[in-house]
């Protein structure tokens, strides 16, 4: 039978589309329930209100990070305490998709709206990597003039480049060694003259998201008083 | 008006609400999860010495919201937003009538804004006419993720939404404030995007269009078609409280703003009653850029603060301010006029 810790670890890699952020660091996990091979799992939100589209995107992740598990049959994943709670947990548990489950306020798929927030993770976290390469001496122009093999290397580096190259893998844009370093959301490589402001752009992004996060941790904790999210590093 | 160190500032309250979120006029779940949603953001983002019983956040009474906003908040003119939510309230959550009822008795504190829906129609540009008419209004006040019967909200460039727009620039109503929730048509599209924004920006140019919130929870799309359409403003409600609890976020929220749009674009607001002018103003005026991000966002000034606290406000909606509290006009500029 497979544990608590191991769903819990299954789940780690389903994010919060809009903050780029792991949903079990944000603590949106309330309970792990396994009983034999069937797995439930309870989820809260920030507020009431939060996005309903957001929000069944995590649900439906959730739900197939945790059948990915060799030894789960079946799995239900539980949104509480939101207005579309219903809706959500229907459409998602009976595999119905998103508009099926918003039949009359709903006229596609997600696909599109994951895709606009995988590009705005891409610009997040090259705006991390890029203003830790300002630090050593780097300028913007410089920059658009790197591939991914000249990209220094070193201690937090390291981590804000695997988070980069991560998210590129994750919308097929190029990752090898002679890639250029600075793409926009498309994956097109920036002229030096117009890297000063992709990246200003870029800081735009990524603090956008940064102060969401901040403000949707908060507000969980004032919701939940048990709650304790933990976040990345902050820029700020 | 605020004073401090020998420094005046006006203070114009860009958006407050005169609410009633109780159980007897909440219509149904739907009613009491957005009341419960303010009181979480006015908890977690106030003082603890500001932080108000349930109960009275519900419904506070006239001589309270008197008392914070003119007497202890240093407010001098305030605006009414309305929020109808006509479908989670059985009287709407606060409506133009009953905040002009409000202002009529308090005269000069008060500018009362209406509102319009598109889905309307006609019926709603008559009554858009008559509200012009009856409260003389200079602004409306629009929340694209309002719920109408099976409608989950709207955008801006809706063919309706055009035409009413059209009918506002008609009569004069030239401030239009937008305010972005979690819903709209199709719900599977990110309902807090901007870009009708941009679009009817780009048609109305007679027009002010005010992002409330600006534009968060998406900032940087707010910061970017505010660098391409100089007719759109950012409200600071919702983002100023953050001046509390995170004082270096806020001060990069508004030297974000300051590089993108200018300090002549922005408005104060408290949102009253989720939290207080008097804190919110103290700490404005104490506001200093951290050093580590002046280089890339500049430092914000005085005259910076007075034109965001009151001044911008103030020439939106033609109010007279005194002499002593406006920024000297630039030695050109005043060259200029004499010539």
């Amino acid at each position: 039978m497979v544990d608590d810790a191991t769903v819990i670890d299954a789940i780690r890699p389903v994010r919060d589309p809009e903050l780029d952020e792991s949903i079990v660091a944000l603590d949106f996990v309330t309970s792990v329930v396994v009983v034999d091979d069937h797995v439930t799992v309870r989820l809260r939100l920030p507020t009431y209100f939060c996005a309903p589209n957001f929000s069944y995107l995590m649900v439906a992740d959730v739900r197939e990070a945790v059948l990915g598990l060799p030894d789960v049959a079946s799995a239900e994943v539980l949104l509480e305490d939101h207005f579309t709670s219903d809706e959500i947990n229907d459409g998602v548990n009976s595999e119905r998709g998103f508009e099926a489950s918003f039949p009359q306020y709903a006229d596609g798929e997600l696909d599109d709206l994951r895709l606009l927030f995988r590009r705005k993770a891409l610009m997040s976290r090259q705006y991390r990597l890029t203003r830790r390469l300002r630090d050593t001496g780097l300028t913007p122009a410089e920059m658009a003039s790197l591939t991914l093999r000249q990209v220094p290397r070193g201690d937090h580096l390291d981590e804000h480049l695997d988070e980069y190259l991560e998210a590129r893998g994750e919308l097929h844009i190029a990752t090898d060694p002679d890639a250029p370093l600075l793409v926009d959301g498309a994956g097109r490589p920036v002229a030096a003259d117009a890297a000063e402001e992709h990246l200003a752009r870029a800081r735009g992004v990524a603090f956008s998201a940064e102060l969401n996060a901040e403000f949707c941790s908060g507000v969980l904790a004032t919701r939940y008083p048990d709650a304790r999210p933990s976040r990345r590093e902050e820029t700020v | 008006m605020y004073e401090k160190d020998g420094e005046k500032y006006y203070i114009v309250d860009g958006h407050v609400h005169f609410w009633d979120g109780s159980p007897e006029n909440q219509l149904n779940k739907y009613g009491k999860g957005f009341i419960n949603c303010f009181y979480d953001y006015h908890q977690n983002l106030s003082p603890e010495e500001y932080v108000w019983p349930r109960e009275k956040f519900e419904k506070y009474s006239e001589e309270t919201m008197m008392k914070d906003l003119f007497e202890d908040g240093y407010v001098d003119k305030a605006i009414f937003q309305p929020t109808y939510l006509t479908d989670f309230y059985v009287d709407g959550f606060n409506t133009t009538a009953k905040n002009a009822a409000l202002a009529d008795k308090h005269p000069g504190k008060f500018i009362a804004n209406g509102a319009f829906d598109p889905r309307d129609g006609d019926k709603g540009l008559a009554k858009l006419e008559q509200d012009a008419e009856t409260y003389g209004l200079k602004g409306v006040k629009l929340y694209t993720a309002e719920w109408r019967g099976d409608s989950r909200g709207y955008k801006l460039d809706d063919p309706w939404c055009m035409k009413f727009l059209e009918k506002c620039e008609e009569l004069g109503i030239k401030n239009i404030h937008i305010h972005k929730g979690p819903t709209i048509w199709p719900l599977n599209k990110d309902a807090f995007n901007v870009d009708d924004v941009d679009h009817v920006a780009s048609d109305f140019t007679g027009l002010n269009f005010i992002v409330e919130h600006v534009g968060l929870p998406r900032l940087e799309d707010f910061c970017w078609i505010g660098t391409q359409e100089p007719n759109v403003y950012g409200g600071l409600a919702v983002a100023m409280p953050f001046i509390h609890s995170r004082p270096r976020y806020f001060a990069k929220i508004v030297g974000e703003l300051c590089y993108w749009l200018g300090d002549d674009r922005l408005t104060f607001a408290s949102d009253y009653a989720i939290w207080h002018p008097k804190w919110l103003v103290e700490k404005f005026v104490d506001l200093q850029m951290p050093e580590d991000m002046v280089s890339e966002l500049g430092e914000i000034t005085n005259d910076m603060k007075r034109n965001i606290l009151g001044l911008n406000a103030a020439r939106l909606y033609d109010i007279e301010v005194p002499e002593e509290f406006r920024v000297p006009a630039e030695p050109e500029a005043a060259m200029a006029a004499n010539a």
